[in-house]
């Protein structure tokens, strides 16, 4: 690990207040993450995956411990940290072009300049065709691709992924991770994943933590191996190490959730 | 299936100057064309025979009522003064158009509604982005809202009718009371029940309350807003000719109020024609002025 980790949180716990009372999401969590790394968060429903996301992201402030950027604590949400969501949530009413820009449109850095990047971006991700048209128009695919490119027109150092492939059909998702991998690993971003899918936090990831429940807390800490690591998704799917890291996450998450049955989705 | 395919290639060969071998392999290909085609022709026909029998049907429907309310008018079936009969309400909309007499009832009854509509629905989307923007507000107004709403708020004409003098304004402010209120409810509905992922979007990417508002929450709510602009139209004609009712000395429902005075049903009549006619003008305005906003980002 380097230096100055690109995300660290430290003795976080977070408590969510409401009229029915309140509850204890996550607990004492302490996780470093170094510049260029990609980590996945897996764990059963209800293990505050959503919740770290989004103290991460800034959304809210935690109730106790610190989350810190670059060795800067977080305040709010900011450009400098990228966010896609489960769905791609695209603005219906705007053009492909308009809806990727919209975050530089938020920050006032809307210019010609900063246009043709989001064009660059748009064409970089296999979209340059699409730019004028509105998001019903295109494929579920293709209108989360536009979701990252909305995501990466900012330049953030940190991505957030929350299950950003979920929703779609199997060889898309397939594809998408390749696109995502490639892509980040081009530009050395950091990222955290969140998913439900333990073959894809295996493929994607450098490292995996398996989260418990009830309040959320770090179970494990499992390293992929190199070979894994440094091959794109698809490929090291196929590889033989693959199965038996599949193994070991999967009798891991058994033993979390001892109810069982949606750990894989 | 394969019935058909070969009922249609029967069809199909004559066209090609082929040889017999080269025929038959293309023969099918060109089938299919010629199926689909054929299918599509029929769907075609099917429905455009459709669409005319019910445009006849309704024609038929016009002519069979105008006929007998015509008819009965004439021979006393029924009382001419009191329903009098289409020759003679054509003819009086026709002589008061040409000598130029129903235009400035016309015109006060058009001005009045569309002011009434336009700026009810600006006013409602106003208060309804303030209840938005201050939470605080809409929960303290929520019950007073609701009772407002449930209120038949014409009966407030006379206290216009005082506070503003009789006339142009008072009409308005009738209509307003009529339209203000469902609309905010209406559009603040729409206001919140935005989806959380298009907020978190924003919020993600630093947005103010403002940009919020802007980027997301008001071009959703769009299509909601020019919808109850089309209610409004609605709602603001009976706004309009109940406050002519009351107090006016010009427009169309005066000129209702009027023929009933001096027991002239034929002027109640056509002035109720004429209204039904400019109604449904302006409301294909607003469809089409709809149409061309919501252009291109919906699916229809």
């Amino acid at each position: 690990m380097k230096d100055t980790p690109a995300l660290a949180l430290q003795r976080l716990s977070h408590v969510y207040v409401n009229d029915k009372g309140a509850s204890l999401a996550v607990e004492d969590i302490d996780l470093s993450v170094a510049q260029g790394e990609f980590v996945s968060l897996v764990g059963p429903s209800g293990c505050g995956k959503t919740t770290l996301l989004s103290l991460l992201a800034g959304l809210f402030p935690p109730t106790k411990g610190k989350v810190l950027l670059g060795g800067e604590a977080v305040s709010g949400p900011t450009p400098k940290v990228g966010y896609m969501l489960q769905q791609d949530f695209l603005f219906p009413w705007r053009t492909i072009r308009d809806n990727a820009a919209i975050g530089l449109e938020i920050n006032r850095l809307k210019n010609r300049k900063t246009m043709e990047a989001v064009d660059w971006w748009l064409a970089e991700l296999g979209l340059g065709e699409s730019g004028h048209r509105y998001p019903h128009e295109l494929s579920g695919g293709m209108r989360q691709r536009v979701a990252l490119a909305r995501t990466l027109v900012t330049e953030p150092n940190v991505l957030l992924l929350d299950e950003p492939f979920s929703a779609l059909d199997l060889h898309i998702k397939l594809q998408l991770e390749d696109l995502v991998v490639q892509t980040l690993r081009k530009l050395g971003k950091t990222a955290v994943l969140v998913t439900h899918d333990l073959a894809e936090a295996a493929a994607m990831s450098d490292r995996v933590i398996v989260l418990g429940r009830n309040p959320g807390h770090i179970r494990k800490e499992i390293v992929v191996p190199a070979e894994i690591r440094d091959a794109d998704p698809m490929t090291a799917r196929k590889l033989t190490g693959f199965q038996l890291l599949f193994e070991e996450l999967w009798s891991e998450l058994d033993t979390v959730d001892a109810g069982g049955g949606e750990s894989d989705k | 299936m394969r019935a058909i395919n070969n009922g249609d290639s029967n069809k199909e060969i004559p066209n090609h100057e082929e040889a017999d071998h080269r025929l038959r392999l293309s023969g099918i290909k060109d089938d299919r064309a010629a199926l689909m085609d054929s299918l599509y022709m029929t769907h075609k026909r099917k429905s455009r025979s459709l669409s005319w029998a019910v445009g006849t049907t309704q024609l038929a429907l016009l002519v069979l009522f105008l006929g007998l309310w015509e008819a009965a008018g004439r021979n006393k079936w029924i009382d001419p003064l009191l329903f009098s009969y289409p020759s003679k309400l054509l003819e009086q909309i026709v002589r008061t158009a040409a000598n130029g007499s129903i235009w400035p009832h016309v015109g006060a009854t058009v001005s009045e509604t569309v002011v009434g509509f336009a700026l009810g629905t600006i006013l409602g989307t106003v208060i309804a982005a303030l209840l938005w923007w201050f939470p605080f507000l809409s929960r303290v107004l929520d019950p007073y809202l609701v009772v407002l709403n449930s209120m038949p708020k014409v009966a407030l004409g006379p206290i216009f009718i005082v506070g503003l003098g009789p006339g142009f304004m008072s009409i308005v402010a009738i209509t307003l009371s009529v339209t203000v209120i469902i609309t905010t409810i209406n559009i603040y509905n729409r206001f919140r029940e935005i989806d959380s992922g298009f907020i978190k979007v924003v919020r993600l990417f630093g947005a103010t309350r403002l940009q919020l508002f802007r980027l997301v929450i008001l071009p959703g709510s769009f299509p909601v807003i020019i919808a109850t602009l089309k209610v409004n139209v609605g709602l603001a004609w009976v706004g309009v000719i109940v406050g002519e009712f009351l107090v006016a000395r010009v427009g169309l429902g005066y000129q209702i109020i009027y023929g009933f005075q001096v027991f002239n049903f034929t002027l109640v009549l056509s002035s109720l024609v004429v209204i039904g006619m400019v109604a449904t003008i302006m409301y294909q305005l607003v469809a089409a002025l709809e149409k061309r906003l919501t252009e291109g980002w919906r699916e229809r």
